[in-house]
């Protein structure tokens, strides 16, 4: 007998029930566990606490990167230097003496591959396809962008990962966001994902896992596929993946902790089996025409309030729903922007290019190739790129990429969360707007009274050459 | 885990959609290493508004909070769930929720009960002058009027709020079925259980 068509998620999910209870719940195995400073000392302390050992410490993988300053971490004499803020040196102090504690990998805040969890999973090869993949923080979805299912948890799943490495789980529903024909000139990943999100709404996706389809993904770098899967909890989806294919076998091939020799060529014939099947059905479908997507930039408070460059803030009154109504009228008030202004007439004061949306090597290569040969307006007061990693860092200073930042008037700053969410120095100051490439605008997010617009990498850039929101296509080809 | 059954109390009329986790409490609170004292940060920035509900005298201390589609969404952050037992809240009423959020609630004894738009636009008008009751074992929210409007909730989730289970205690149970889990596939998939790690090495 054949077996039914299966989608992508349900091929990896089944790979991965160790048991079925009866009323529908599943042990569900995790193949890879990253761990930051931020949600888990509550876990290792509850560990500790019913004596609990990490059942599996050489699948899980310790990195910090929420608290840690993105300023420079070393002295002259090569000695670490202190972190100023006693709340984040404790809790940093904390996962460095965690890690070895339990039997951790830890990779430290001044090793060369350290970096924000979602950028070092996959630049490691400890993120592979097909693999379960958890961390304590929704944007482990990004991972899916190599075929992995992944997804965010709290502290308590934490905890049970350490100590079981599993978790108890509800299968969720399947999505099919389909994306038909191809992306235009300075249209990128990023753009397409706050495109979706406005298409599906910030609870579009809730209860279900998506899997991203068609042309535009196939031809996709690895890196454009993180940024579109990262943003996945976004649109409400716990988890967001793409089919595994050439591009990222070869992305993976010789990572530091990939499988290498006979066992790689074993694991690529199973990731080729993964995709989904000719006639597998979804619960929910969505199609989206590339030729639709303009570059984007967020006007609101929440992700779904999106809108081409070209267009104007919208009226609250433009919105069916009264409850959006309101919302509308509230993001407004907050982000101090009158309705039917155009977005290419929005002032900002500052330009954040980094966090694990868009801190990857080409989303650099992206903003540098707008910035080269040009500096950041006069009424641009503050702007920073931030590496994903140590090893992005590297590489985009033997390309050059940091001198063209720095002329341009950016600071070339150590990798880390920085300014997206707040935990750190980087922050933008209250009623100040800030042109940011990261993944959330909500209220407070990058400092108390901040103002988020996310665009892309190439839009920030774009923003801080003419120190307004600007359609970065303008600027090209010149 | 603590048990729950039955949480009857006042309400806190809050109503608004996509309330974040950035809302319920923003991230320069997340530097602790605890779980507690975090009620004080909670809902920080709607507190700083003058008349918000969360201030009402007679909202002191109510156990449940009433809010709109999309609640805690965002980040995966737990502290949105011990923020909200800290400042004495154990459920949430509204429409929807993010699947971060449910499962974070469930782990700390937090109701997240769903129910319908018109039902919960009910409860937000009753809330402000009675108090209204949560009863997990009926699955049913009820006012001090005639309403009575009954709710979903995993099976497996109540089984273990009603007896008060602790999920790890439990997995740790099925030590041998997780053990044959990795036997099978160290078999049929070696690299999968035994990342090489290679980053040490000398360059």
């Amino acid at each position: 007998m054949a077996s039914k068509p299966r989608t992508l998620y349900e091929k990896i999910w089944d790979a991965h029930v160790v048991e079925r209870q009866d009323d529908g719940t599943c042990l569900v195995y995790i193949d890879r566990h990253l761990v930051h400073e931020v949600t888990s000392p509550q876990a290792f302390e509850a560990l500790r606490l019913a004596g609990r050992k990490v059942r599996r410490p050489d699948l899980t993988l310790a990195v910090p990167d929420h608290n840690l300053p993105t300023t420079p971490r070393l002295a002259r004499d090569g000695s670490r230097l202190p972190i100023e803020d006693k709340q984040s040196a404790a809790q940093l102090a904390a996962l460095e003496a965690n890690a070895p504690a339990f039997g951790i990998d830890y990779i430290d805040a001044v090793a060369p591959e350290q970096g924000i969890v979602h950028v070092v999973g996959p630049e490691q090869g400890f993120s592979l396809p097909g693999t379960t993949i958890v961390c304590g923080d929704s944007h482990t979805a990004a991972h899916g962008g190599i075929g992995a299912l992944a997804f965010g948890i709290g502290t308590s799943e934490v905890e049970h990962v350490l100590a079981t490495q599993t978790l108890l789980l509800r299968p969720s529903k399947t999505m099919e966001v389909r994306v038909e024909g191809k992306l235009g000139p300075g249209v990128t990943p990023k753009d397409l994902i706050l495109h979706i999100i406005g298409v599906i709404g910030t609870a579009g996706g809730t209860g279900h896992v998506i899997e991203y389809r068609g042309p535009v993904f196939e031809k996709m770098s690895v890196e454009g596929r993180l940024t579109v899967c990262n943003m996945s909890i976004e649109g409400g989806a716990r988890a967001g993946l793409i089919a595994p294919d050439e591009t990222v076998f070869e992305y993976l091939e010789g990572r530091p902790y990939a499988p290498s020799g006979q066992a790689w060529d074993d694991a690529v014939e199973w990731w080729r089996s993964l995709a989904t099947d000719e006639g597998a059905s979804f619960d929910k479908s969505v199609v989206i025409d590339a030729a639709d997507v303009e570059p984007t930039v967020s006007w609101g408070t929440s992700p779904e309030d999106v809108v081409a460059i070209g267009g104007t803030v919208p009226s609250p009154d433009s919105f069916a729903d009264p409850s959006k109504q309101e919302a509308a009228r509230k993001s407004l008030d907050y982000m101090g922007l009158a309705p039917g202004t155009p977005l290419e007439a929005v002032e900002v004061e500052n330009i954040f290019i980094g966090s694990c949306t868009n801190s990857r090597i080409e989303d650099l290569r992206a903003a540098a190739a707008v910035l080269e040969g040009r500096k950041k307006a006069a009424n641009v007061r503050w702007a920073i790129a931030v590496p994903g990693s140590g090893l992005v860092k590297r590489q985009a200073e033997e390309e050059g990429l940091d001198r063209i930042f720095t002329e341009a008037g950016f600071e070339w700053r150590e990798p880390g969360c920085s300014a997206c969410l707040a935990m750190n120095p980087d922050k933008v100051p209250p009623g100040e707007r800030c042109a940011s490439t990261s993944n959330r605008n909500f209220v407070g997010r990058q400092g108390p009274g901040s103002r988020t617009h996310l665009l892309s990498p190439a839009m920030a850039a774009a923003a801080a050459v003419t120190g307004r929101l600007t359609d970065v296509r303008k600027l090209m080809g010149e | 885990m603590k048990q729950v059954s039955t949480i009857s109390g006042r309400a806190i009329p809050l109503g608004l959609k996509n309330v974040d986790t950035d809302v319920i409490i923003p991230a320069h609170w997340l530097k602790t290493v605890s779980r507690e004292g975090l009620g004080k940060g909670a809902f920080e920035t709607i507190r700083q508004t003058p008349g918000n509900p969360f201030d009402v005298e007679d909202f002191a201390g109510a156990p449940i909070l009433i809010a709109g589609d999309n609640f805690g969404c965002g980040s995966s952050r737990e502290h949105a769930a011990w923020a909200m037992l800290d400042m004495g809240l154990t459920a949430v009423i509204a429409p929807s929720f993010s699947d971060i959020f449910s499962g974070n609630a469930f782990k700390n004894g937090i109701l997240a009960v769903e129910l319908p738009q018109d039902q919960v636009d009910r409860l937000l008008e009753v809330a402000k002058d009675h108090p209204i009751t949560i009863d997990l074992e009926n699955q049913v929210v009820t006012t001090p009027f005639q309403d009575r409007f009954t709710f979903e909730v995993d099976p497996f989730r109540k089984h273990c709020l009603l007896n008060g289970l602790d999920e790890i205690g439990l997995t740790l149970e099925r030590d041998a079925s997780i053990a044959k889990h990795e036997q099978t596939r160290s078999a049929s998939l070696p690299w999968l259980g035994a990342p090489q790690n290679k980053r040490r090495e000398p360059a």
